[in-house]
């Protein structure tokens, strides 16, 4: 326990550095305060925004946002990418349509899902959607597709039908690459709910960010921007435990 | 040990010939009229050079491919698609590596619908039978070659399948290994015999173990001649012993010219 400390602390000692640099040439003007309030400043500006409330309310919207997004992506982009790969049919019918819409960027949709929804939750949690079903699908059928004959046969042999066989052969051969692509899909739903934010809302990280900075409150804009990057940054060690766990068996050589 | 559920049946292929079609190109003839009969509880070895279509064969037979011209019957049921009658034990284990050995000991018999404790004992009893004891709890990739063979052939066993196909099941070990799960199997089938084919491509390893041995021509597949090797196989010295050294090169010599064939057919 203290060696994994101790182990992090030197692991994250650069981000320490950085702090002090950014400190150190806020504190003694070697930039412009305005591009870069000093870090102590932001860390104020953050208690302030925590306190009064501002943070936590947008917090909340956002989060709910992306759990909401996200989580419609994998459960559909799921069952989509493992269906394509199973049944031929399925696969005629949408490949094309994720073809197109995988290279298309997703912040072009933000004005769409604007008009379609309007500037609550629904357009945010449309694009997110949209947006991270593409690697979620991908990923789902790319490890459906790749699952060995072999494996459906023993299964087959042994009295299981063609459902039980996707239940049982399929989808758990095919959880290491859909994890990688609900990974992608993490990282991604981030970038799409500030860019959706930015642009039309009213509550939000997003949102916040672009009316401190408008409003010139640099010190607090920043606190909101390290405050996403951290959240970001957590949501990915989550994933990545909970997929670690997952995927024992493999690990376990 | 746990008794049998059922009383082991037969196979019986009837005039089944099978063209391979890749995915590009040309159907090629794979198997060409092939005519097999697997008594109940028999042990037959079908042996051939490599790509003599005997992997394809017993394929047909677990129902896994389509059987386009001709018939097999097991059981006295014509072979329509993959069944638990006729379980099967792969070269390259094909065990579940999400599942640990206990649960992929389970698996057969939790799609049979057999009762909870009675696949608990089964799982155990199996797992303790290929010596297994211990890694219970342990996944596939923790395994040797050898352990994980000997988990597939316990998975395969345990929801007591009345027919047991093996292809080349101990081709992808090493030497020792092969030589024990050998003699290991040869054990499990004199103590309860059931209807076995085996797939090999060693000649040794044929008239070891069956009763019979099918050998198989270079592509197209044909049945060539089928050479008797029931004898006592419990011989110590059974290497040295004149009946098993006569056979193996009786065998040989067919299978020579098979190989030779098959050599030149592919350069």
């Amino acid at each position: 326990m203290i060696a994994s400390l101790r182990s992090n602390f030197v692991r994250y000692l650069p981000l320490l550095i950085l702090a002090a640099a950014w400190e150190i040439a806020a504190r003694f003007e070697l930039v412009s305060t305005t591009a870069l309030p000093p870090l102590s400043d932001v860390v104020r500006s953050w208690v302030e925004l925590l306190l009064d409330g501002d943070l936590v309310r947008n917090s909340a919207a956002s989060l709910f946002r992306i759990a909401a997004g996200l989580g419609l992506s994998v459960i559909i982009g799921t069952i989509i990418g493992i269906g394509m790969a199973w049944w031929k049919p399925v696969n005629i019918l949408i490949a094309p349509i994720v073809e197109v819409l995988y290279p298309v960027p997703k912040s072009a949709l933000i004005p769409v899902t604007v008009i379609w929804l309007g500037y609550g939750d629904g357009s945010k949690i449309l694009l997110i959607f949209l947006g991270c079903m593409v690697p979620v699908t991908i990923g789902a059928f790319n490890g459906a597709r790749a699952s060995e004959q072999v494996l459906v046969w023993s299964a087959r042999s042994m009295g299981a039908g063609k459902l039980r066989v996707l239940w049982d052969v399929v989808a758990p051969g095919a959880l290491p690459e859909l994890l990688n692509g609900i990974r992608t899909a993490v990282a991604l739903s981030f970038i799409l709910l500030v860019s959706a934010e930015l642009i039309a809302a009213q509550k939000g990280f997003g949102f916040l960010i672009g009316s401190l900075g408008a409003g010139g409150s640099y010190s607090a804009m920043y606190a909101v921007v390290l405050t996403v990057a951290f959240l970001g940054f957590a949501a990915d060690r989550a994933y990545l435990m909970i997929a670690k766990r997952t995927l024992a068996w493999r690990e376990a050589a | 040990m746990t008794d049998p559920i059922q009383p082991p049946a037969q196979i019986v292929v009837d005039r089944v010939t099978h063209m391979y079609r890749p995915p590009r190109g040309k159907p090629v003839l794979a198997l060409d009229d092939i005519s097999l009969t697997v008594q109940n509880r028999e042990f037959v070895a079908l042996l051939g050079p490599s790509g003599c279509g005997k992997s394809t064969l017993l394929y047909l037979i677990g129902g896994f491919l389509p059987i386009e011209k001709g018939a097999i019957i097991s059981d006295g049921q014509k072979v329509t698609g993959p069944g638990p009658d006729r379980g099967i034990v792969f070269q390259h284990f094909a065990l579940f590596p999400w599942k640990t050995v206990k649960h992929n000991v389970l698996y057969g018999m939790e799609r049979q619908s057999l009762p909870k404790a009675e696949r608990e004992k089964r799982a155990m009893d199996f797992i303790e039978l290929v010596g297994l004891h211990g890694f219970e709890d342990s996944y596939p990739s923790q395994l040797s070659g050898g352990m994980r063979q000997r988990c597939a052939i316990a998975r395969t066993l345990a929801f007591d399948p009345k027919i047991l196909l093996m292809d080349e099941p101990f081709g992808a070990l090493d030497a020792q290994t092969r030589g024990l799960m050998q003699r290991e199997l040869l054990a499990i089938w004199q103590r309860s015999p059931m209807t076995v084919l085996f797939v090999t491509h060693d000649v040794q390893e044929a008239v070891y173990l069956a009763d019979r041995v099918a050998v198989m021509s270079a592509r197209p597949g044909r049945i060539k001649t089928i050479v008797d090797t029931k004898f006592d196989k419990n011989d110590p010295d059974i290497f040295k012993n004149k009946f098993f050294v006569d056979k193996v090169d009786e065998i040989w010599n067919l299978i020579r010219e098979e190989a030779i064939k098959a050599q030149g057919k592919r350069t």
